[in-house]
């Protein structure tokens, strides 16, 4: 959530990855060799991996169902052979409860991400490209948008329209957009009056495809970077909301809302508490390595 | 500069109308009956209807706008539904509380992110440049409640040093600083966290320069490089970033706040949204935003004084 306030202002210096000149080298090559170069990069995708794979894998891989009330438990609720992470005060098996939050999170937060950088992406092109009119219009409503804090955009409309997995996304799409756009507009307006460009409306391309196919490209490394940092700012966003009691609703495991049910308890059973919180930190550690890794490895071409 | 500042204290103006709006817009699209709030489920209908002419609720959404922004113009915005006291008064105590917290935390914050990314800065990838990058990640990617989670249980479940909540009362049975340790620390190390890595890759960029390495060549100290070339061009990038830091430490504290039941605008702005109490959630954006909008302001302004080269 803290790039609640931390993308406010004016957009960070696009970093690229390096990516001009070996065209012939597919993307993921590229993505490859950054990853077995970077230690950090290669620590990032690792606990990605990792977590994905469990989301992935929840129902083979999750001891228990997630749900699965067992009061005789809480008598004991400590880590042992049975429960490896131990269980909550309700008696469900934290270890299950995990994977299956993983799953949620793994799935709410990309969705976001990647509905931001599309509608971001695509309010770039076309204010950069169109310029005038259309172009004050979009920058405009962004600025509007941008000068709410996120935390207290998210809690009014969330608070208004309840909390459920579609406003979450919906409403982390529209308060990150405009900073895509901005990214994308910054590109946009880089390029636009190179030759190649103009060669292509000489052609007579369509400006979809003008923007699109011959624009679009030149963003692919800032947006990349931006990708992975956005995903773990989301993660921490949703965490955030689900600490809150605004975020999705119960009884389905989600990490932040299991942080939440069991903090008033961490006097008697800390450990209810302290282990959600560790999943989600690795999980935003995992996002921002990789995202640091990244550029740094673009950064040295 | 003047015609700037002018310029964008209009637009600030424009926005703050804008978002105004919204904010009442959006509570008007499913109006949740504020008589029914107030008089509870046990009222009858026509108590409630009385309530809703009385508090003039049944005339029509932009004259009740408009007569909001008469009123909010000459300072009054209202009662608070939750809180049962005019708003003006109950933002007055919260804003302090918060502003108390933010500064205390912004005092320890930018001495620490600056001297620590120069520091890890000046030498690129050396060993203390490493270590300072992967913990101010780490530190940015533990999210506020995960962090606020661990440091309680270290300090107050496991060696009982510090209290776990911070009313600011003193019959709490902790002496009021003492309230403040753990608050300050937890915004401190996320929000450390991001301005140590800002500060170190401007420290970073400016260290590659030519110059620097001309006047590493021509036989200057590297110390004498560093506080005499380096520094100056360094922070100002960075200038601007740490003034943001300022919407964070007022508005962005609701976790910090609820975590430890401290008595802050954000965690009045969470009870207020919870509980749709529209009088409030409106003078609390407005706050905001204005904040936002200064700090952006003074940022663009001093960023002109600190760097000759930008006009405007």
């Amino acid at each position: 959530m803290t790039e609640i306030i931390h993308d406010i202002g004016r957009p960070r210096a696009a970093p690229g990855l390096g990516l001009a000149g070996d065209a012939h080298v597919g993307l993921l090559r590229q993505v490859l060799n950054i990853l077995t170069r970077s230690p950090l990069a290669t620590v990032g995708a690792s606990i990605l991996l990792a977590w994905s794979l469990l989301a992935l894998l929840a129902p083979w891989v999750s001891p228990y169902p997630p749900n699965r009330i067992d009061v005789a438990l809480v008598a004991d609720p400590y880590p042992s052979a049975a429960h490896w992470l131990g269980v909550d005060h309700l008696g469900r098996d934290i270890l299950s409860r995990l994977i299956w939050g993983a799953r949620t999170v793994l799935t709410v937060a990309p969705i976001a991400v990647l509905g931001a950088v599309a509608l971001g992406v695509f309010l770039g092109l076309v204010s950069g490209y169109r310029g005038g009119f259309i172009d004050t219009v979009i920058m405009r409503i962004g600025d509007t948008l941008l000068a709410f804090p996120k935390i207290i955009l998210y809690l009014i409309i969330i608070a208004k329209f309840g909390a459920s997995a579609f406003n979450i996304i919906a409403v982390i799409t529209l308060s990150s957009a405009p900073i895509i756009a901005r990214i994308v507009r910054g590109v946009t307006l880089d390029v636009k009056n190179r030759d190649y460009v103009a060669a292509a409306r000489m052609r007579g391309e369509s400006a979809l495809f003008i923007m699109f196919v011959e624009i679009l490209p030149n963003a692919r490394g800032p947006l990349i970077v931006d990708f992975f940092l956005r995903l773990g700012y989301t993660t921490i966003a949703i965490g955030v909301l689900g600490f809150l009691g605004v975020g999705l609703p119960p009884p389905d495991p989600d990490w932040g809302g299991m942080v939440k049910e069991a903090y008033g308890m961490i006097f008697v059973w800390p450990h209810m508490t302290i282990i959600p919180a560790l999943a989600i930190s690795s999980l935003v550690i995992g996002a921002n390595f990789l995202a640091t890794g990244l550029r740094e490895a673009s950064l040295d071409g | 500069m003047l015609r700037y500042s002018a310029k964008q204290l209009l637009n600030m103006a424009l926005t703050l109308f804008a978002v105004s709006f919204l904010v009442f817009a959006l509570n008007e699209l499913s109006p949740g009956d504020v008589a029914r709030k107030i008089l509870g489920p046990y009222a009858s209908e026509s108590q409630v209807d009385h309530l809703t002419v009385q508090m003039g609720l049944d005339r029509p959404a932009i004259v009740r706008y408009f007569e909001y922004m008469g009123k909010a113009l000459t300072g009054d915005f209202g009662d608070s539904i939750v809180f049962r006291m005019p708003v003006a008064d109950l933002m007055f105590d919260r804003l302090g509380n918060t502003l108390l917290l933010a500064a205390i935390s912004f005092a320890v914050i930018v001495p620490l992110s600056v001297v620590l990314g120069v520091l890890a800065g000046m030498r690129e990838r050396g060993w203390f440049d490493r270590t300072i990058s992967v913990f101010s990640s780490m530190c940015a990617s533990i999210p506020e409640f995960a962090m606020g989670v661990f440091l309680l249980g270290i300090f107050v479940v496991w060696l009982g040093w510090l209290p776990g909540t911070s009313p600011l009362r003193s019959d709490s049975g902790w002496a009021i600083w003492m309230q403040f340790v753990l608050p300050v620390l937890v915004v401190t190390f996320y929000d450390a966290g991001y301005l140590i890595a800002m500060v170190r890759s401007s420290m970073v960029e400016v260290m590659r320069q030519p110059y620097i390495r001309t006047a590493l060549l021509k036989g200057m100290s590297f110390n004498r490089v560093v506080s005499r070339h380096a520094l100056r061009n360094a922070l100002i990038t960075p200038f601007t970033v740490i003034l943001l830091q300022l919407n964070y430490l007022v508005s962005g504290l609701v976790v910090v706040e609820t975590l430890f039941a401290y008595p802050g605008f954000g965690r009045m702005m969470l009870e207020a949204a919870l509980a749709k109490d529209i009088a409030v959630i409106e003078a609390g954006t407005l706050i905001a935003v204005s904040v936002t909008m200064l700090t952006q302001l003074f940022g663009d302004l001093g960023y002109m004084a600190l760097d000759p080269r930008i006009r405007v």
